[in-house]
């Protein structure tokens, strides 16, 4: 889960990571107020979770209170590519002297901890390592070593911070550290880190990323979903737990069990459109191991919930699960669902207990339900389906 | 032959006293594996009657390995006791750790795989993986012994669902051994450590590779194959559907900006030779062209 800035800035802060202050605003009154209450000049930044707001013109100087109720008026209800802008921070201004870069990521090539460090900071990372890739540091931090004030000051030395900084840095990176283990963050990125003009080293603006994997133990991250930007069929497949993703400009629903076999089924279906007039996958849904009728029901009906999804193609392979549970599933579903199930549905089953499984489809004999044998051609008759 | 398990494997299951460890020990020892105990900490002394298999039960992997000298360990232990399960096997030296469990949050398993390196005397395989088979030999994890039998095909999969299918596609030819990697951001096994046992494996004869989007395990897995292996390999990439930013299921599977995208390692496998299928079976069918059959 990515977090919005302030959200950043505000775990930074538990960690003791130096930060200036700074208020969400959903309102220009609250905007206002917020600048009020902070005295002096401050910025007023869009909360939006992508990059180049900046260009977009969704950070503003504002001198006092008025004009931050002008700035965030103007900002708030922005487009920025595509997402538009519900919330704004209105950070403290400060005059900067200098301005870096400092991360720590989980480096999946290497399989460790990776810390980036860079004295030209305040620009795209992408385009330092790119264009002088002697500027930034690259240090493998080990996930049982951590980051101790030695590896830190290593660190800070191979970046080559100016001696008058490098302390304040070291100890920038320890807290991070702090904040990337014990939150169980996956990304901490820190662009710029500045050095302001009376010498104060201090995290202007942050990226997180946290990992979902470590909800169990992180019950104070619940408070970090953005329920209100969520796509509707995705927050009600959530509720249900079940792993969906809704795909843009889709035709045919899509329910498999197994992870890759579901992203395979996505492009098998998105190869056979092509045949069709470009028909394609509408949404990506796994319903995991066990199949059974109330998952299939769920599954379907958020499916068949999608006013995008033309046709449905059920694509099981009975590995543990065995095929006759899952043909009673879909049964099953489909008694549950009654006259909202309105779509015809294409179910490829193969592996485990096939037989029986296609015998139940065929005894059920419901009229919106056909088989089909191999992944390929129920791919291809979902496709001419959603077609018609 | 086969790679890193044969019919000598000795296997214990930590967390085999949970609902899901007895139903897949019941499985492994159904499919002809020599599962000789099980893990549970706070349980040892237990005896467990699995299909009239008696089991001792240990709190430690050391001290059921002084009592068994298993040399596999497979892991069902939850998400939130997983990292201690599999420092518990590291330090007691389990030369082979198969990590089945989902969900297990990425600094666990970048620190167990970690703390394997520095100690060198295990290696890991998943998280989040159905395990691997040498079909009629050994079956560690959850693949379903029944789908095939021991043939010449070595296969390496991210994804457990595709490895069956695969598996399915070509179950009149056999497989040496099929592995199932996991689909984490870390894992243990890569593509590249089972590509090398299958090219050193007198009995595969020809490789299977099954990659999907996320991180850069295949391009790397491409190189290797150009430097390394003389054997034919086909390979398959799923997720070239998949939109940017959104993660497909696995907790690695996700595209990042140009990074990890399936197009990027089909044409790195095509540029190294692997001859790479647009659907599964199209893969099983350069399979059976290399193979004749």
């Amino acid at each position: 889960m990515d977090l919005y800035e302030y959200q950043a800035r505000d775990l930074f802060e538990k960690h003791s990571v130096p930060v200036l202050q700074g208020a969400v605003a959903t309102t220009p009154e609250q905007a206002r107020d917020a600048a009020a209450k902070m005295g002096g000049k401050v910025v007023v930044k869009a909360q939006v979770k992508v990059g180049g707001r900046g260009k977009a013109g969704g950070v503003k100087l504002a001198v006092d209170a008025a004009d931050t109720f002008e700035k965030a008026s103007a900002i708030l209800g922005m487009d920025i590519k595509g997402h538009t802008v519900h919330q704004v921070m209105i950070a403290q201004a400060a005059p900067i002297a200098s301005e870096y870069y400092v991360s720590i990521l989980l480096d999946r090539s290497n399989r460790t901890f990776l810390v980036m460090a860079s004295v030209a900071g305040g620009m795209e990372i992408e385009e330092v390592a790119h264009t002088a890739p002697e500027k930034l540091a690259k240090v493998p931090v080990s996930a049982v070593d951590g980051i101790s004030l030695a590896k830190a000051k290593e660190i800070v030395a191979q970046a080559q911070f100016p001696l008058d900084v490098a302390d304040q840095v070291a100890d920038v990176l320890v807290k991070l550290w702090e904040t990337f283990q014990s939150e169980d963050a996956t990304l901490v990125e820190v662009n710029p880190l500045v050095k302001t003009e009376d010498g104060r080293v201090v995290a202007l603006d942050g990226k997180v990323t946290l990992d979902e994997n470590a909800d169990f133990r992180q019950p104070s991250h619940e408070a970090l979903v953005d329920h209100a930007s969520a796509n509707a069929l995705e927050a009600a497949a959530k509720e249900k737990g079940l792993n969906y993703v809704k795909l843009d400009n889709g035709q045919v629903g899509i329910i498999g069990n197994g992870a890759g076999l579901v992203m395979s089924t996505l492009d098998v279906v998105a190869y056979a459109g092509e045949k069709f007039g470009g028909m394609r996958p509408a949404n990506f849904l796994d319903i995991g191991g066990g199949a059974s009728a109330q998952v299939m029901a769920d599954g379907l009906s958020i499916i068949l919930g999608d006013p995008d999804v033309k046709s449905v193609f059920v694509n099981v392979f009975g590995g543990i699960t065995a095929c006759d549970a899952v043909a009673n599933g879909i049964v099953q579903a489909l008694e549950l669902l009654g006259p909202k199930a309105t779509k015809p549905i294409v179910v490829r089953l193969d592996g485990n207990n096939v037989l029986e499984g296609r015998a139940i489809l065929n005894a059920a004999n419901h009229p919106l339900v056909e088989q089909a044998e191999t992944m390929d051609g129920a791919a291809s008759r979902a496709a001419e389906l959603a077609a018609k | 032959m086969s790679i890193f398990i044969n019919e000598s494997s000795k296997v214990i299951v930590q967390g085999m006293t949970g609902s899901e460890g007895t139903k897949h020990t019941r499985r492994m020892l159904a499919s002809g594996t020599k599962v000789v105990g099980g893990v549970t900490p706070g349980k040892g002394g237990q005896v467990v009657d699995i299909d009239g298999t008696s089991l001792p039960v240990f709190n430690t992997v050391a001290e059921a390995i002084a009592a068994t000298s298993a040399n596999v360990s497979v892991v069902f232990v939850p998400p939130k006791f997983a990292k201690a399960a599999v420092i518990d096997a590291i330090d007691a030296k389990m030369p082979l750790v198969v990590v089945i469990t989902e969900g297990i949050p990425v600094h666990d398993s970048a620190y167990f795989y970690a703390y394997s390196l520095q100690k060198g005397t295990t290696q890991i395989i998943g998280p989040n993986c159905p395990g691997l088979i040498s079909p009629d030999q050994s079956n560690v994890g959850i693949i379903p012994a029944d789908i095939t039998k021991r043939g010449p095909i070595g296969l390496v999969s991210k994804s457990g669902t595709l490895t069956y299918q695969m598996m399915y596609e070509l179950r009149d030819i056999g497989f040496s051994t099929a592995v199932g990697i996991g689909g984490d951001p870390v894992i243990g096994t890569t593509h590249i450590d089972c590509l090398r046992a299958f090219q050193d494996d007198p009995d595969t004869t020809a490789i299977v590779m099954i990659g999907e989007i996320g991180g850069d395990a295949e391009e790397r897995a491409a190189a290797f194959i150009s430097e390394y292996v003389t054997k034919p390999v086909v390979g398959y990439v799923a997720g070239f559907t998949a939109p940017e930013g959104k993660t497909m299921g696995h907790a690695g599977a996700i595209v990042s900006g140009s990074s990890g995208t399936a197009q990027a390692k089909k044409d790195a496998l095509e540029a190294a030779g692997v001859k790479v299928g647009q659907t599964p079976s199209e893969t099983a069918q350069l399979m059976r062209a290399i193979l004749g059959r």
